[in-house]
């Protein structure tokens, strides 16, 4: 275990060492990947703090069922009764005229406009959650709740919300992909520095393998400096993220204040911080790991030309 | 000790390199592997670390059978056997010292210990006084005696030397061989190839002699 663990302190050692030999070739790496990475981490950004506005609509269909103005509380609690009664509803929830008042003027932009009526204006009102999600079944239901006593309007919600979901699948999706693409180009890229590496430590490799060292030794070195670079890249595509984001936040914010909205696109959760760091040097580590790999059998010599080797070794 | 037994090695377009070659060389001893250039003499030092794999036949190195070790089982075997290779394969970017220390770094050797291993096996072939030179300050017969001490630093129990004098003047050359008759008497099995006729007459020692692939003595 001593030794295991010496012979990977020399391994990390030995890739510092490397990287800080070729310190502008190690830059430049890392800056190719961490522009890379960067596109699909902020991507993902985005995303994330779109899905952060859009949060309070519900994804899942819902059915806004107003009440009559003249309608009292007593009238009110027997049809909720009703619609929680109806094996078609999952869930049915009184919001009371002064409750839907004080929502709206949570709403930013809302607040001046709710202030200055007279008098409230919004009815009672239950939001319905439909067991069923399909527009017939909804829109069948909309109908029967429309003839209901006391019921004044009946609104199906979810369909802007379910079409911007669908919308932000499809982001995902082309983010997703763009990423898939771009740990392959990372890989390649590794895949080729740590050729040269290892192209300039052709000696030393080729007679370390013949004086005894196992291919675990002559791979870890390169298995580091592969996940520094990695790392490194990581880390540059936060930093190009958080360039980014605080120069398009500017743009952003004057858009926003004049929605009377404070929005402001945010950088990546630190769970998904690290995980891109991590993601990074796991695909430099996998870049080396071929690199070292394929020429590692390409220096072994190739014994199945003896055809008749007893052993078939 | 070491065995062959009918050993051939055949290279891809059916070329024979060795034709069916036996021999033993018991724990301890010295001998030669004499011949002309082209007689077989570097493929049957390959044969033994498993450089190269025989064709047919077997090569018994300590009890194992070489040519069916795994690939993975190499290494253990390399590290029990002391190589000295004809161009030396020395690391250039580097002092005598760290060519030593290199078959060490993946020994389970502490870091105290292979330094001080590093300097003995420099010091027993006279070059611990040039430890921190770069190996290509240093004359080919001081180059060929670091070649030795990389190969015996691992105190192996089998040194192999493929043509170790063959640029080397007379009295170098038998330097060289006077390093490898002191590791001998210590009870390494020693096996030198060579062409050079007048140095094994010098050392009387046993001769393995291959004529265009098979042992003729």
């Amino acid at each position: 275990m001593k030794t295991w663990l010496r012979q990977h302190r020399q391994a990390i050692a030995a890739a510092f060492g490397k990287l800080a030999a070729q310190k502008s070739a190690a830059a430049l790496n890392a800056l190719v990947i961490g522009i890379a990475l960067s596109l699909p981490a902020g991507g993902y950004a985005l995303l994330s703090s779109l899905r952060n506005v859009t949060l309070g609509a519900a994804l899942e269909p819902r059915l806004s069922v107003f009440l009559r103005a003249e309608i009292r509380r007593p009238e009110a609690d027997a049809l909720g009764a009703r619609l929680k009664a109806d094996a078609r509803v999952s869930d049915a929830r009184f919001v009371s005229r002064e409750q839907a008042l004080k929502e709206l003027q949570a709403i930013e932009g809302l607040a001046e406009v709710v202030g200055a009526l007279s008098r409230n204006p919004l009815p009672d009102a239950f939001v319905l959650r439909p067991k069923a999600a399909d527009s017939a079944a909804l829109e069948a239901l909309a109908a029967q709740l429309r003839a209901m006593p006391g019921v004044a309007h009946v609104q199906v919600d979810s369909a802007w919300a379910r079409r911007l979901g669908a919308l932000a699948g499809t982001a995902r999706l082309a983010i997703a992909l763009l990423a898939a693409l771009l740990a392959f180009g990372l890989v390649a890229i590794t895949f080729n520095t740590i050729r040269l590496q290892v192209l300039t430590q052709r000696a030393e490799i080729e007679i370390s393998k013949l004086i005894g060292a196992t291919d675990a030794f002559i791979r870890r070195p390169f298995f580091y400096l592969g996940a520094l670079q990695g790392l490194a890249g990581g880390l540059v595509a936060l930093a190009i993220l958080g360039a980014s984001l605080a120069a398009l936040n500017i743009g952003v914010s004057e858009l926003a204040s004049s929605y009377g909205s404070s929005f402001r696109l945010g950088f990546l959760e630190s769970g998904d911080a690290l995980a891109v760091v991590l993601f990074s040097a796991a695909l430099g580590w996998f870049g080396a790991f071929l690199s070292v790999s394929k020429y590692l059998l390409e220096i072994e010599p190739k014994y199945g030309s003896c055809e008749d080797n007893p052993w078939g070794t | 000790m070491i065995s062959f037994s009918g050993v051939v090695k055949r290279y891809p377009g059916g070329q024979e390199g060795l034709k069916g070659v036996s021999f033993t060389i018991e724990a301890g001893e010295f001998a030669f592997v004499a011949g002309h250039s082209g007689a077989g003499k570097s493929t049957l030092l390959k044969l033994i670390p498993a450089i190269e794999r025989p064709s047919s036949g077997a090569v018994l190195v300590n009890g194992q059978h070489v040519g069916a070790l795994k690939r993975a089982a190499l290494p253990y075997l390399r590290r029990n056997l002391g190589l000295v290779f004809q161009d030396q394969k020395l690391l250039y970017d580097r002092s005598v010292y760290d060519n030593v220390l290199l078959p060490l770094a993946f020994s389970e050797l502490s870091g105290r210990e292979a330094a001080r291993r590093a300097r003995a096996a420099l010091e027993k072939v006279g070059l611990l006084a040039r430890e921190k030179a770069n190996p290509i300050q240093l004359s080919g017969g001081e180059q060929q005696r670091l070649a030795i001490a990389r190969a015996v630093v691992n105190r192996p129990s089998v040194l192999i030397a493929d043509e170790p004098t063959a640029n080397l003047d007379a009295g170098s050359a038998a330097a060289i061989l006077e390093i490898f008759a002191d590791f001998n008497k210590v009870g390494v099995t020693v096996l030198v190839a060579t062409h050079d006729e007048a140095l094994i007459g010098r050392f009387a020692r046993r001769v393995l002699r291959l004529a265009k692939g098979s042992l003729v003595e």
